[in-house]
């Protein structure tokens, strides 16, 4: 017999992966989270139905929005993490040193504990002593935040669920305010490539170049994502991501990376004319 | 066999109906959706299907005889009235019903100034008085409150022949007066006691709310199902008890409300008051809780405030409707149509209204944590980006009418129409109000005073939404020549 996983990327496209084992399903207060064992991928975090990660390719995702803002400044001393409930953020942040405090907030604790089991890949570092977990709605506990974090990572499933609030305009205005002066804001941006997904990425870039002075969209490649093409945005209060890059600061420290180098960083924010339209317009 | 409040008959009866495929050879024209499939695909097969005129199986809206018949009755027991009447025209309906039932031309109703502009239309129509007993203020927060027992007593010795009080249960801002002790006054002086419930629903189903106007022993309540209750907008019930002919108030029903009663609005009545009966209580209660923790929170930024059954004096504020989240902006230098104007344009967020010096949300068993943690984080950033000093902002909301006409008087004198800053001494022919809520600033017969065109020019500067008047821009008045 053989098992295959489908996502609907589209109305009309499908992404299917065959799978060795089905490792834990079970619906938590928020979403459907599913767990899966694939020949190709490796383990497969699905919420929803949603691929969320692979271990096959996972260190893009996650290189990509720690160590582009990391950086540009790696005098970083508090960072805030929401969502990420599979833990790969936090391992690549408390690779830093000089991080002294890790706040995550996640709304769905259930995640949590199916990552730590299933997991153990990117759910290594919940132990680190610097990292807090919050179980929590992050657009609440950003709200009471003020002037407290240099970096806040919007780690958020697809604006149609549980991260609904993280793709809102108060959310953006909040994060502003939870951040200190030289704050950088990254998140999770969607894809432009599907029709189905433009507007939503025009209006989260329009929301958060409300709240921020530097607003600035940067691209990766993700191959169980849909299209592949993938967008995150860097979105600062005084901080240029290619202009005020830390290039030999950050070589110097030695940090091993399967994805993520100093050059691909400069060449990140080139995006595509496609891409550029869809931001560009109003 | 007795039908029970698991029931749900004109519900059944559509469903009936629809398995039968009868051949729709009566209107409606567009025939379950096939002549407009724009439409169809737009609403949904469904909601085009039911969609039907009335007939035997299922009953006549005018003269109920079987499921529409047993569905009133089932909501009147839901509601511990006598009767229970299905109204498809909105509460507007409803409230004339009652005032058209006990009220002749020139008979005198006492009520508050702060009614919605349905009960002194009724009032144009019919040529019945009013007696407005003036609804306390809250001069801190600039909004009218409930009539207190000893205004009503004292307007009922200055009026002894007035035939009816009518009475807000609660104000828009969820303010409630004694119903109780109004109710045995208007009664032990020979005057029926009603209740406009557009904002009371949950009254008879929630737990540690007001004390709704059945259980206070009024004769009639017009009850907005559509607002907190879950039926389909413009529906709603008209409750009876007491001394009031049933025969007679359906003919005064039916001498305004459409012929062509809408199933979609009567089986959503239904729906709805099945669904109050059996889940009322558990919804109310996540209501209140949403409310109370959306209080909390606001208080918390500071600036804001969100008021709540603390404001209770047993007199003009004898209760507070705790489900409502009204919050007051003035003090962060903001005017509520100004937050609510931003909340929408800004935050995507849509709230039920804004006034001068306050905003009020509608919260509900329908809503979810997302949409309460939204609201306050939007309110926490419309501080951080737009507060500012105070000083300036206009601090006072009601202004003490001075009728010279009786409404119907006014609205069919001879009229001119003259610039509003030149009709200052003038009797006003129409009426002048924000939307929502509602509530008229001036009303047909009304004394044009200088301290309502300031209030005026200053609701339009921070752009609340004027209506009433002919001219749609409000820089013309009619005057009663």
């Amino acid at each position: 017999m053989e098992l295959w996983f489908t996502e609907k990327h589209t109305d009309d496209v499908n992404f299917t992966i065959k799978v060795k084992k089905q490792l834990y399903s079970a619906k938590s207060y928020y979403q459907q989270i599913d767990v899966l064992d694939t020949y190709e991928f490796g383990r497969t975090l699905v919420l929803d139905g949603f691929i969320m990660l692979t271990e096959k390719d996972e260190y893009i995702y996650h290189e990509m929005v720690t160590h582009v803002p990391m950086a540009v400044n790696p005098d970083i001393k508090s960072v805030l993490v929401i969502g990420a409930g599979d833990g790969g953020t936090i391992r690549e942040l408390t690779r830093y040193a000089t991080i002294e405090n890790i706040d995550m907030v996640e709304i769905d604790g259930q995640v949590v504990e199916v990552c730590k089991e299933y997991l153990p890949q990117t759910a290594c570092r919940f132990g680190d002593p610097r990292v807090h977990l919050y179980i929590e709605d992050g657009l609440k506990f950003v709200r009471r935040k003020s002037g407290e974090y240099d970096l806040i990572i919007v780690d958020s499933t697809d604006p149609f669920g549980p991260g609904e609030g993280l793709f809102t305009k108060e959310f953006y205005g909040n994060c502003f305010k939870a951040l200190t002066d030289s704050g950088i804001l990254i998140n999770q941006h969607e894809s432009t490539y599907y029709d189905s997904y433009v507007d939503m990425v025009k209006r989260t870039h329009k929301r958060i170049g409300s709240a921020f002075p530097v607003c600035m969209v940067y691209q990766s490649h993700i191959p169980t994502y849909p299209s592949g093409h993938w967008l995150f945005g860097f979105a600062a209060k005084n901080l240029h991501p290619v202009y005020d890059l830390k290039a030999e600061k950050w070589e110097s420290l030695n940090l091993k990376t399967r994805y993520y180098n100093t050059e691909l960083h400069k060449g990140c924010f080139a995006l595509p004319n496609y891409v550029k339209e869809v931001l560009a317009d109003e | 066999m007795k039908s029970t409040q698991n029931c749900a008959p004109i519900y059944e009866a559509l469903q009936k109906h629809l398995k039968n495929r009868v051949v729709r050879l009566d209107v409606p024209g567009h025939k379950g959706g096939r002549m407009n499939k724009e439409l169809r695909n737009f609403l949904g097969e469904n909601c085009l299907k039911v969609d039907v005129n009335s007939m035997k199986p299922l009953d006549n809206l005018c003269h109920p005889v079987s499921v529409i018949k047993e569905a009133e009755e089932l909501a009147a027991e839901a509601f511990r009235a006598r009767h229970a009447f299905f109204i498809v025209n909105g509460t507007t309906a409803a409230v004339q019903a009652m005032i058209f039932s006990s009220c002749k031309a020139g008979d005198k109703i006492i009520m508050p100034r702060n009614v919605h502009r349905s009960a002194i239309n009724a009032l144009v129509v019919c040529g019945a008085i009013p007696v407005y007993v003036n609804p306390g203020t809250n001069k801190q927060l600039g909004i009218p409150l409930g009539m207190s027992v000893e205004d009503v007593e004292k307007a009922i010795r200055q009026n002894p022949d007035a035939k009816a009080v009518l009475v807000n249960n609660p104000t828009y801002y969820g303010i409630c007066s004694d119903l109780r002790r109004i109710v045995e006054l208007a009664h032990s002086n020979n005057m029926l006691a009603l209740a406009d419930e557009a904002h009371g629903t949950h009254f008879y189903f929630g737990e540690g709310l007001p004390c709704s106007a059945t259980e206070a022993g009024a004769d009639m309540a017009a009850v907005s199902i559509h607002k907190t209750g879950g039926s389909l907008t413009q529906s709603s019930f008209l409750l009876c008890s007491g001394n009031v002919s049933e025969g007679y108030v359906r003919q005064v029903i039916n001498l305004t409300q459409t012929t062509s009663g809408s199933y979609l609005l009567m089986v959503s009545l239904d729906l709805a008051r099945k669904n109050l009966s059996l889940n009322g209580r558990e919804m109310f209660k996540k209501t209140v809780d949403y409310a109370s923790y959306a209080r909390e929170e606001i208080n918390k930024i500071g600036g804001y405030y969100a008021f709540g059954e603390e404001l209770v004096n047993y007199s003009d504020i004898y209760a507070f409707d705790k489900t409502k989240l009204s919050v007051h902006t003035r003090a962060m230098g903001l005017a509520g149509v100004e937050v609510y104007d931003i909340l929408r344009d800004d935050y995507d967020i849509q709230i039920e209204f804004g006034d001068i010096g306050n905003i009020l949300a509608i919260v509900s068993a329908g809503d979810r944590e997302l949409e309460i943690e939204r609201f306050i984080s939007a309110l926490s950033e419309i501080k951080r980006l737009y507060g500012k000093d105070p000083s300036g902002m206009f601090d006072h909301e009601y202004i003490n009418p001075t009728v010279v006409l009786a409404p119907q008087q006014a609205f069919y004198s001879n009229k001119k129409s003259v610039p509003i800053n030149e009709s200052r001494g003038m009797i006003c022919g129409e009426f002048v109000m924000c939307y929502p809520p509602g509530i008229p600033i001036l009303a047909p017969g009304e004394r044009i005073t200088s301290e309502i065109l300031d209030y005026i020019a200053y609701c339009k500067e921070k752009g609340c939404f004027m209506t009433g008047t002919e001219d749609m821009e409000i820089n013309y008045i009619n005057v009663v020549v």
